[in-house]
């Protein structure tokens, strides 16, 4: 054996020999630099489109990311204030140059208009601020310094140690407050972050909604579509493709579609309670209520959902030969046990990848919940919605709220590239 | 997996529940879509089935919604809105999607798995996301509320449905078939249009029909991006359902439903065409 050089040996190399191409380059770098072609021509393909979604959608959501935290009203239309009150230590009311600045910022705010900006952003946390200010303003020609007394005597909010601490907490041009206020959270008047007073806590409690209904419909989806799927793939493939149609012509089809036909076949004067009554399973006046609450946002949504949960446990399963189970069987196991640990174990792949793609789609779901959901089932989605078609501040609070959803929805989806691959994703 | 011969009772009878347990899941998918067919034609204004199309009376039947959504100029108008928009993204969608979905399926390209999951992130970034960001973004450049815009997002919507598509049917897309045309004496460019696109085509057209249906159903962004000169017909549908619903909704969804039909035989042609072409053979 020793004496038989191993196959592939190559005789030594000497580094001055390389081996070069026709025209004398090092074949070493004549291969690395047509790689490097190769790479760069592969790459100016996708180029386009990556640009594209960068420009069109990467850069509009990295905006609004940035709106919800963005916070220069005070700092850009009232600077001198800002900069002299960041010394203050906010135990006492503040001192002349902070009075001085404050007049001096009135005095351009009025030339070019843009006070009212300061004064309306300042008003959002303390009603009543807006006319302090411009009136303090519209009478600065007739003061004289010492601008503290002047101030005082104008009136005496300006005394008022909250109105100061709010201006200095609102001089930093990043802000997390709509965050705070996304999870109910508030700053009080001493600046400190309390939670909110619970009548007006909402979003925490919708957020959590959003992910156990989101989970809920997970759930029944796995369950109605397992069988569906082991089903489809242990059938001959002429009636499994018929079969199929019946789960894909709802994926094919639009989803106002499926959620009218929900709302026709579950409202009180619907098809499914007309079917009751007709069956006397229930009375004419105890129409059961399924629609415009929990139980139809969950039905509804399972429904629109389970396409997505069949396909790929469908194509993981048809790839588990038939006769893993017979050998199982042959082994002595019976149905049951050659079930759960032989066939269940290799489907998981499967399982994640459909929990993951149904959960990921559900807690973003906004149509379905706002048309079937009424007032206990609709998503955190909704609120955003509604929170867009409001004031300035509403909508920095909905691109914060969008912003916790998404940073929610991109954990999942690293999760899924992770575990299964966005790669192995197909339709049909 | 049919039952076999030594299989005990209790198996027999697991095995018929378990096919009747799959038949009522098969009808949970499909009533809903197919109930909505025959209320279209109710001559009622209800929501329900009558007593006289229970009994099958030719009078409970009538065309009245079909008509009323015909002659609806604002119903029509949404219509050939919502198609110019399809039809517009689907086409700039299949052209980006298939040219990154080549790129992509070369094995050189670099950094594949992470620009994959960009190309894909629109599909997954919830929609009403995606509506807040467009919006802002294009009310800032004076573009809301513009046929460019809604295009140009649908556009973004619809990519990731092409690239998926795409690379799937190029996916053991066999190379010898390049190297045999060449070796035969066909050019880069005679390669191209008789070898590889003819192959591709099955795939690109697949893609652009997602492209054109998810942009058709659309209504998240739409809902945020339309003014009332590009109302498309889910807009429309979407406040028809929220206020009062009437019957005309139901027959512009079982037309809808229709379109999906024919959509869904189209593409399980086209799959069928691309397996025979590239030999994959059913069996």
């Amino acid at each position: 054996m020793a004496d038989i050089p191993a196959a592939g040996t190559v005789p030594e190399m000497r580094r001055d020999e390389e081996l070069t191409t026709a025209d004398g380059r090092p074949l070493r770098v004549a291969l690395r630099r047509s790689q490097r072609q190769l790479r760069r021509r592969a790459f100016y393909l996708v180029a386009p489109l990556l640009v594209f979604l960068l420009v069109t959608f990467g850069w509009p959501i990295a905006n609004m990311i940035a709106g919800s935290v963005y916070n220069p009203e005070v700092a850009h239309f009232l600077p001198l204030t800002s900069s002299a009150i960041s010394d203050w230590d906010g135990e006492d009311v503040p001192g002349e140059d902070v009075f001085a600045a404050m007049a001096m910022d009135m005095e351009s705010g009025l030339a070019n208009r843009t006070i009212g900006r300061a004064a309306g952003r300042i008003n959002r946390e303390i009603p009543g601020a807006r006319s302090l200010v411009m009136g303090t303003a519209r009478d600065l020609e007739d003061m004289q310094p010492p601008y503290r007394e002047a101030f005082l005597a104008e009136d005496e909010r300006w005394g008022d140690l909250e109105f100061w601490r709010l201006i200095k907490r609102e001089t930093r041009i990043v802000t997390p407050a709509y965050y705070l206020l996304a999870l109910d959270f508030e700053y009080n008047s001493r600046g400190e972050i309390v939670e909110r007073p619970e009548i007006y806590q909402v979003y925490r409690q919708l957020f959590w909604r959003t992910a156990w209904m989101s989970l809920t419909i997970t759930a029944l989806c796995v369950l109605l579509g397992y069988p569906v799927a082991h089903l489809l793939a242990t059938l001959p493939l002429k009636t499994s493709n018929v079969l199929m149609i019946l789960v894909l012509l709802p994926f094919w089809t639009s989803l106002l579609v499926r959620t009218s036909a929900w709302i026709v076949l579950l409202q009180q004067q619907g098809v499914i309670n007309d079917l009751l009554v007709w069956a006397n399973i229930i009375d004419a006046s105890g129409r059961i209520r399924m629609i415009y609450n929990q139980t139809g946002t969950i039905i509804a949504m399972t429904h629109i959902l389970l396409p997505f949960m069949i396909l790929p446990l469908y194509s993981v399963m048809k790839t588990i030969p038939p006769s893993y189970m017979r050998a199982a069987r042959s082994l002595g196991a019976t149905q049951f046990t050659a079930f759960t640990k032989v066939y269940m174990p290799l489907t998981i792949p499967g399982v994640a990848a459909g929990v993951l793609l149904v959960f990921i789609l559900a807690i973003g779901y906004y149509i379905t919940p706002a048309l079937v959901g009424g007032e206990s089932g609709i998503f955190i989605s909704n609120l955003i919605a509604q929170n867009m078609q409001g004031t300035s501040a509403q909508l920095k609070l909905a691109s914060a709220l969008a912003t916790i959803l998404l940073v929610g929805v991109l954990f999942f989806y690293w999760l899924f590239n992770k575990l299964i691959g966005v790669d192995r994703l197909k339709f049909g | 997996m049919a039952l076999p011969a030594y299989a005990g009772t209790g198996e027999r009878v697991w095995y018929y529940s378990y096919r009747v347990i799959c038949a009522l899941i098969f009808l949970f998918l499909i009533v809903p879509i197919i109930v909505i067919v025959p209320l279209s034609f109710n001559a009622r204004p209800y929501f329900t089935f009558t007593q006289g199309m229970l009994a099958l009376d030719p009078s409970a039947y009538s065309l009245r919604w079909y008509d009323a959504l015909f002659s609806s100029r604002e119903w029509m108008n949404s219509i050939r809105n919502s198609f110019f928009i399809a039809t517009s993204s689907a086409l700039i969608s299949t052209a980006l999607g298939t040219l990154a979905a080549l790129g992509l399926s070369r094995p050189q390209m670099p950094a594949r798995a992470f620009i994959t999951a960009i190309l894909i992130s629109p599909m997954i970034v919830p929609l009403i996301i995606t509506a807040a960001a467009l919006f802002s973004f294009y009310a800032r450049l004076n573009l809301a509320n513009t046929f460019f815009s809604i295009i140009m997002a649908h556009v973004v919507l619809g990519t990731p449905f092409v690239v998926i598509t795409v690379t799937a049917s190029l996916s053991g897309f066999d190379q010898q078939l390049i190297r045999a045309a060449q070796s035969l004496g066909a050019n880069q460019v005679t390669t191209f249009f008789k070898v590889i696109l003819p192959l591709l085509l099955p795939g690109v057209i697949a893609g652009g029909l997602f492209a054109f249906i998810t942009s058709l159903d659309e209504v998240v962004v739409v809902l945020f991006l339309a003014g009332p000169e590009q109302t498309p017909m889910t807009v429309r549908m979407f406040s028809g359902l929220r206020e009062e619903i009437s019957p005309t909704i139901l027959a512009l969804a079982s037309i809808l439903v229709a379109i999906s039909i024919l959509l869904l035989t189209s593409m399980e042609f086209l799959r069928r065409r691309n397996e025979r072409q590239r030999g994959i053979s059913q069996t």
